[in-house]
């Protein structure tokens, strides 16, 4: 599933809402998320998932081409884990 | 830094705010679009939202695990499980966001 069939299934649930409205709503939902882990912040959505940011530290990296060592600075990295119920229905319970 | 956790309502106060729509519809498209996710991705299905990330569903096989505090020895149970990788644009933001 992409985003544009997401935001056709919700559409056609909603026939009272123009297309554009919930391509602003889909959008607004994902910007939100990566605006709050811009800053740092968690999002946690029940039985979906929770949404953080990990520290990654500086390390010495390798230019694979060349082989050469170059300085990777320390960074945060977005990471997400699984809520439980979605989970369970992965496994089918 | 802050370090907010940001849950359901939160959500839905932005999609409140930005289309204007009133609180309680506004709650339930945004459980409508987790819903959606979650029904793909349990029927298998890899989602892709672009610039923003995708989530794909991943077969584990069985193995050997240890109860770490016993040491005995529990076989794990072969296990779908859910890997997000985000997009560059999340990943670059996230990265640009923490060094402010």
């Amino acid at each position: 599933m992409i985003r544009s069939e997401l935001i056709q299934k919700i559409a056609d649930e909603n026939p009272h809402l123009t297309q554009r409205h919930v391509e602003r709503i889909v959008n607004t939902v994902f910007e939100e998320i990566i605006e709050a882990l811009a800053k740092g912040d968690r999002v946690e959505l029940r039985g979906f998932g929770a949404f953080s940011v990990k520290a990654r530290d500086a390390r010495l990296g390798r230019n694979p081409r060349t082989g050469e060592a170059v300085d990777v600075e320390q960074k945060d990295v977005p990471f997400f884990k699984t809520g439980k119920l979605l989970r369970d229905r992965l496994n089918g319970k | 830094m802050s370090e907010r956790t940001l849950t359901r309502m939160d959500l839905s106060e932005a999609v409140f705010r930005e289309v204007g729509l009133s609180r309680n519809e506004s709650a339930q498209l945004v459980e409508a679009v987790l819903q959606h996710m979650s029904d793909a991705l349990a029927s298998g299905e890899t989602v892709k939202i672009s610039s923003f990330g995708t989530f794909s569903v991943r077969d584990k096989s069985a193995r050997i695990g240890r109860n770490p505090k016993t040491g005995d020895e529990v076989p794990i149970s072969p296990r779908r499980v859910l890997t997000f990788r985000p997009s560059h644009l999340m990943k670059d933001r996230v990265a640009a966001g923490s060094k402010r």
